[in-house]
């Protein structure tokens, strides 16, 4: 019995870890079409930031929510106008460019803070499941990431900015025609990615080693996630993620760790096989 | 054979071919600098492991030269930056060899470059030295392995920790090579110690996510967790754990830990109290320690990364070689390893090392170490350990033409 319970939480908690480190990547893919290589350093600067920032002395909280989404948005931000801006629409182009930009994050990076930063540690202590103990703090991350998706689908079906901003989506020769500028629209499309980024760099900074080339880790997983997926941002993020992290935590638990990543990248072969354009590309074809 | 206007212009011209090329190898002078060279990735992602590597080799090439060389020649050091990029590990060691000619050359961080530069230094007949500690077997008359071999410090580490803590061993490390080799030291010392290993889960090194196998510890109750987790995402382990409310519940011990410096990446919280094991720590309490650390911050400053065993192994592999060289008068190849293999034994920062004639490996001091706010405070000095595994089957002075590595 308690065995079940906690199988089933690694499973949401593995689960959890996959959308949150995807979902950014996927709002810029989604809305804009850029495919960002330097996606796994913006998480890498989200968990420097709130680490940084809770060494200066910051309540923890603050950084991670507050300062590490404010920080990496603010760079997603000067990306854009430096760099995106001017390639909007070339693919390959934009690909060169970010992975150039991965290099450079990480260089800086490197250059300012050294190899080692002291780490900070996950806030909330343990909780008691009969003989196992969980941390609080995976169960609050698992419930955060929910919020978030919860946020961006309200945001893009509900609000007036997100109707926009999938307007400009789906046609943006009309969308500009109605008097909404695209550059303005994917300026701060990229930001609110970078920021969704920060935030799970900044959730993550607790988990995981914290160094200026720990992007390199999850870029694959999140392209992974964002590709099975499809199209839709929010749906199709949850859905791939579901899939994926649901496969590889039940399998490294069965089997061993080996087999669950193995058994991962089998299903996602399997699955672009059956659908090449993710599983929003054929079911739930209309949802956000 | 008239000497025609054409064949002398082509005879001219192929003089000053060979002369601008120097086609003709010439041994470098005496009133020469002794020259050596590093190759290491002092840049890249290895470059937390080069870049300190480099910075102990340049100290003791320097105190050697204030000494005043050899013989009033000073040592010029060449340093090679291959850039985590195993490709430029082949060029470099030719260039060194045949284009500068150096006398020796220290490097390579993974076993995995060393097994490229090691038959090119051997074929171009150029003095090699491997310092960093690794699985052990190198067994090679033209290389110096002057690390700590896995067989080395697993065995000090268990024979600590069984009689210590506990029989029970659950073992869970990285998914590669040398994780499940030294499984095998593990079980083999864990059984004559009179123990025994329970399981072995190994992770791939992208997976940061540990619920699994923080369940799968919970369920097992062993008495001692052996980790041979490697890289910044298999630290969530340590995290994770301390989140789950298990640190000090069983404790664990790794002879991985610290050689990337993770008892700083972790919070106190999360690492104090892992026991690992090294040939060297900064916090080894000894007048030759304290002399050493005192020159480094005076040469790079006191705002340096921890020194671990890694970056020693460039202090400790150029002192040991110019031992050698003072010993044989001469940086002639053949006659210094004649000399270094001869019994050669230095007290330095990291206590006593001996070059093994046997095996070209050391026999030296190990020290079990235990985090603690974010250094490692030493639990205890294993004085004298030999190259376990590497001795049963390297015999250098049976068989000096051997140039291989034995696997376990």
């Amino acid at each position: 019995m308690d065995l079940t319970l906690i199988i089933c939480l690694d499973i949401l908690n593995g689960i959890a870890m996959l959308a949150m480190i995807s979902v950014g990547l996927a709002i810029v893919f989604g809305i804009m079409g850029v495919i960002n290589l330097a996606h796994g350093e913006f998480l890498m600067l989200g968990a420097f930031a709130a680490t940084v920032s809770t060494n200066a002395g910051v309540n923890v909280w603050v950084s991670m929510l507050i300062v590490a989404p404010l920080f990496v948005g603010i760079v997603g931000l000067v990306v854009e106008r430096l760099l995106i801006r001017l390639l909007y629409g070339r693919m390959t182009d934009t690909l060169i460019v970010t992975w150039g930009l991965s290099l450079f994050l990480v260089g800086a990076v490197t250059t300012l803070f050294g190899y080692t930063i002291p780490g900070i540690s996950a806030p909330l202590g343990s909780v008691k499941l009969g003989v196992y103990s969980f941390s609080a703090y995976r169960l609050v991350f698992t419930g955060l990431t929910a919020l978030t998706f919860l946020v961006i689908w309200s945001f893009l079906k509900y609000t007036r900015w997100g109707i926009i901003a999938r307007g400009t989506t789906q046609n943006p020769e009309m969308a500009s025609a109605l008097g909404h500028a695209p550059h303005r629209v994917y300026a701060i499309t990229f930001f609110s990615g970078s920021a969704v980024t920060g935030l799970a760099g900044g959730l993550i900074a607790p988990l995981t080693g914290v160094v200026p080339t720990m992007g390199a880790i999850f870029v694959a997983k999140a392209f992974i996630a964002v590709i099975g997926g499809g199209a839709a941002i929010v749906a199709g993020t949850f859905a791939a993620s579901s899939f994926f992290g649901a496969v590889d935590t039940l399998a490294s638990f069965v089997w061993t760790p080996v087999i669950g990543q193995a058994a991962m990248l089998l299903a996602a072969i399997i699955l672009l096989r059956l659908l090449p354009r993710g599983i929003t590309g054929r079911f739930l074809e209309r949802r956000i | 054979m008239s000497i025609t206007r054409r064949r002398a212009l082509v005879v001219a011209s192929s003089a000053g071919i060979a002369s601008t090329f120097d086609l003709i190898p010439r041994p470098s002078l005496a009133a020469d600098e002794i020259k050596i060279a590093s190759i290491l990735d002092e840049s890249g992602n290895l470059a937390e492991w080069g870049d300190p590597m480099a910075k102990c080799m340049t100290l003791a090439v320097e105190e050697i030269n204030e000494q005043g060389g050899l013989g009033g020649h000073q040592i010029k050091y060449i340093r090679y930056d291959t850039q985590s990029n195993d490709q430029l590990y082949a060029q470099y060691a030719s260039e060194a060899a045949l284009q500068d000619q150096v006398s020796m050359v220290l490097g390579a961080i993974t076993s995995a470059s060393r097994e490229v530069i090691r038959p090119i230094l051997d074929r171009y007949k150029t003095l090699y030295w491997y310092s960093t500690g690794y699985e052990g077997g190198v067994c090679d008359f033209n290389t110096f392995c002057s690390g700590t071999t896995a067989a080395m410090v697993v065995r000090a580490l268990i024979d600590w920790a069984v009689p210590a803590l506990g029989r029970k061993v659950y073992i869970i490390g990285a998914d590669y090579n040398a994780p499940h080799a030294t499984a095998k030291f593990i079980e083999a010392y864990t059984k004559q110690d009179g123990g025994e290993v329970i399981a072995q889960v190994y992770y791939p090194f992208d997976v940061s996510e540990f619920g699994d196998a923080i369940s799968k510890i919970q369920a097992a109750k062993p008495d001692i967790i052996y980790s041979m987790l490697i890289g910044a995402p298999h630290l969530g382990f340590y995290r994770q754990w301390a989140a789950s409310g298990m640190k000090g519940k069983i404790p664990i011990i790794s002879h991985f830990f610290g050689g990337g410096n993770e008892e700083v990446l972790l919070t106190p919280e999360e690492g104090d109290g892992i026991v690992s094991c090294y040939g060297y720590w900064e916090d080894i309490d000894s007048p030759e320690n304290k002399a050493f650390l005192e020159r480094f911050t005076k040469r790079w400053g006191s705002n340096h990364p921890y020194i671990n065993a890694i970056g020693m192994g460039g202090y400790e592999g150029t002192k040991l070689w110019w031992l050698g060289v003072q010993k044989a008068g001469t940086v002639d190849r053949v006659r210094v390893i004649e000399a270094l293999r001869s019994g050669i034994s230095w007290t330095g920062p990291s206590g006593n090392i001996a070059i093994d004639p046997q095996t070209n490996n050391v026999i030296r001091d190990v020290y079990i170490a235990r985090a603690k706010n974010r250094r490692m405070e030493i639990v205890k000095r294993v004085p004298g350990m030999r190259p376990l595994f590497t001795e049963q089957y390297c015999n250098l002075i049976k068989h000096p033409t051997t140039q291989t590595q034995y696997l376990p």
